[in-house]
């Protein structure tokens, strides 16, 4: 039996609508899912204290200022590597043997699993640099893992903007440097921040590689050199040695909920940008 | 007495990696006047406009023999600052480019790229830009908006004032009425006249009939070859050159 065009379109419709619409539920089931366990737990006195007797009482204070360190410290690295790169990569030299060298090697990175950046991280920043399991050591694990992200989304950005600014800049005397920062830069910009923002995505959810680096230690962290249990090991460890679920599910709400603020945050950002050029 | 011209183009063969764009070009273009080269699409005009600007230098496979002079000195020669020489030597694209930028912060990017910092000077010089262009009556109650979000004829003069702001002694138009209305082309060919009392103005008409309203001397360029050049009057009214009748004439092109 063959079916009418028609009829084999409307089956196709439906099904890819199907599709499209389970995405959005199952995103929408395991987020509410997570935030109607967690949520009650969410009060400021758990926000704002430092975790007892392993997590089992208190707050989750120090995992949170954990985090924010970790991610920091990646960031501040990894986004002048990236960016410069990337700029590198566009504007500095043509197409060569070395351009598809860099590119491969920052897709490579890219594809590696994060437990393998954890257990280089260990040994290279951790033992080798005498790091320890610290801030530092898991901040710049976290910035080898975000960079490929950073090159990638940079350059696509720099790429995209139209060859006549640069040349417009040209014209009017602009020297290289000028033309890169004045006209190529501020035309990159939105989509150079969405890829340092999807990097700040990656180190705050990380947990692998954290914990190889930055250890597991629940103390308030004193310097960059110590180690250092951020929001995402929290709550792994709480649910794995079943501390306290309820405790676990408050820390998973509030980085869901810092994720999404995060997105939405730079959603914002980027538009306004955009329509400040329109 | 001979005036030395303001820019003075010898024997100058172009070439983008094995295809020979400009042959054997020369021209002379005086001190205050304007000067339109009109030939049909992909004969090399805006490829010595290029080449005048030295935007060529951020070309691949270029080569070139000839010389280009500016006030009678050679623009490639070793002393040369290719910045200053574009500032000296202001270019309009053939469709207008305006910076994702506010209409004020376009017309000072060329200043402050030059290192003017003083903030009342900028202004000044904006101002100024944009009334040459017949502009600033339009734009001045809204100087900080996003200049995307202007006309497009609006857009071209805007980027006329940008090449102004930075006063320059010669300015290069490729096609700058091509994407325009008749109106706006009208309105940017009269600050033309204007402006060619400060000005060397170096034309690409869209068509000849612009050649024919607005320069003072004119040449003809086909398939990179110069084939004729003079006075506009003459050369429409008694072109020398057969090709040069047949083009003005519509017979091809």
């Amino acid at each position: 039996m063959t079916l009418s065009p028609k009829i084999t379109q409307k089956i196709a419709k439906t099904i890819i609508w199907f599709v499209a619409i389970s995405v959005v539920f199952l995103l929408f089931f395991i987020v509410s899912y997570i935030l109607i366990k967690g949520v009650p737990t969410l009060t400021w006195k758990f926000l704002t204290e430092n975790p007892s007797d392993m997590g089992r009482s208190g707050g989750i204070f120090s995992t949170i200022v954990s985090t924010m360190s970790v991610t920091a410290v990646a960031v501040i690295v990894a986004t002048p590597l990236g960016v410069g790169t990337a700029f590198y990569l566009t504007e500095f030299t043509r197409e060569s043997r070395l351009t598809r060298i860099i590119r491969f090697s920052a897709e490579s990175l890219a594809a590696i699993p994060s437990i393998v950046y954890g257990l280089f991280g260990f040994i290279f920043f951790v033992i080798y640099l005498k790091l320890g399991w610290s801030i530092i050591s898991g901040g710049l694990t976290m910035a080898v893992m975000i960079l490929p992200t950073i090159i990638r989304t940079s350059e696509e950005a720099i790429r995209s903007v139209p060859v006549k600014y640069r040349e417009v800049s040209y014209s009017l005397g602009g020297t290289k440097w000028q033309t890169i920062v004045g006209a190529v830069l501020p035309s990159a910009f939105p989509g150079i921040a969405t890829g340092i923002i999807l990097g700040i995505g990656r180190c705050v959810a990380e947990t692998a590689a954290v914990i190889l680096t930055a250890g597991s230690a629940l103390r308030m962290p004193t310097s960059i050199y110590s180690p250092a249990r951020t929001m995402a090991v929290h709550f792994y460890i709480l649910a794995r040695e079943g501390i306290s679920m309820e405790r676990a599910y408050g820390t998973a709400s509030l980085l869901i909920i810092i994720i999404l603020a995060i997105n939405i945050a730079a959603n914002m950002i980027v538009n306004r940008f955009v329509a400040k050029g329109k | 007495m001979i005036k030395q011209p303001k820019i003075s183009i010898k024997n100058l063969d172009f070439y983008y990696n094995d295809h020979q764009v400009l042959k054997n070009v020369s021209l002379d273009i005086q001190a205050n006047e304007i000067f339109a080269l009109f030939g049909p699409a992909q004969s090399g005009t805006t490829t010595l406009f290029r080449a005048i600007t030295r935007l060529c230098d951020l070309d691949t496979g270029v080569r070139m023999e000839g010389e280009i002079l500016l006030d009678g000195k050679n623009i490639r020669s070793a002393d040369v600052n290719v910045t200053d020489l574009r500032r000296r030597v202001g270019m309009v694209f053939d469709e207008p480019v305006t910076l994702p930028m506010s209409i004020f912060d376009n017309v000072a990017y060329g200043l402050r790229l030059s290192g003017v910092k003083d903030k009342t000077v900028i202004a000044e010089k904006v101002e100024n830009a944009l009334k040459m262009t017949v502009l600033w009556e339009e734009v001045k109650d809204r100087l900080t908006m996003p200049a995307l979000r202007l006309s497009g004829g609006q857009q071209q003069r805007l980027c006329i004032a940008r090449v102004l702001a930075l006063s320059p002694e010669v300015i290069l138009l490729d096609r700058p009425c091509a994407a325009l209305d008749p109106i706006s082309t009208f309105k940017i060919e009269e600050s033309l006249q204007q402006l060619k009392e400060q000005y060397t103005i170096l034309i690409i008409p869209h068509n000849v009939q612009q050649a024919g309203r607005i320069a003072d001397r004119s040449g003809f360029i086909l398939m990179g070859e110069m084939i004729e050049q003079g006075y506009t009057k003459d050369l429409f009214t008694n072109p020398k050159e057969q090709k040069t009748s047949d083009y003005i004439t519509g017979r091809f092109g």
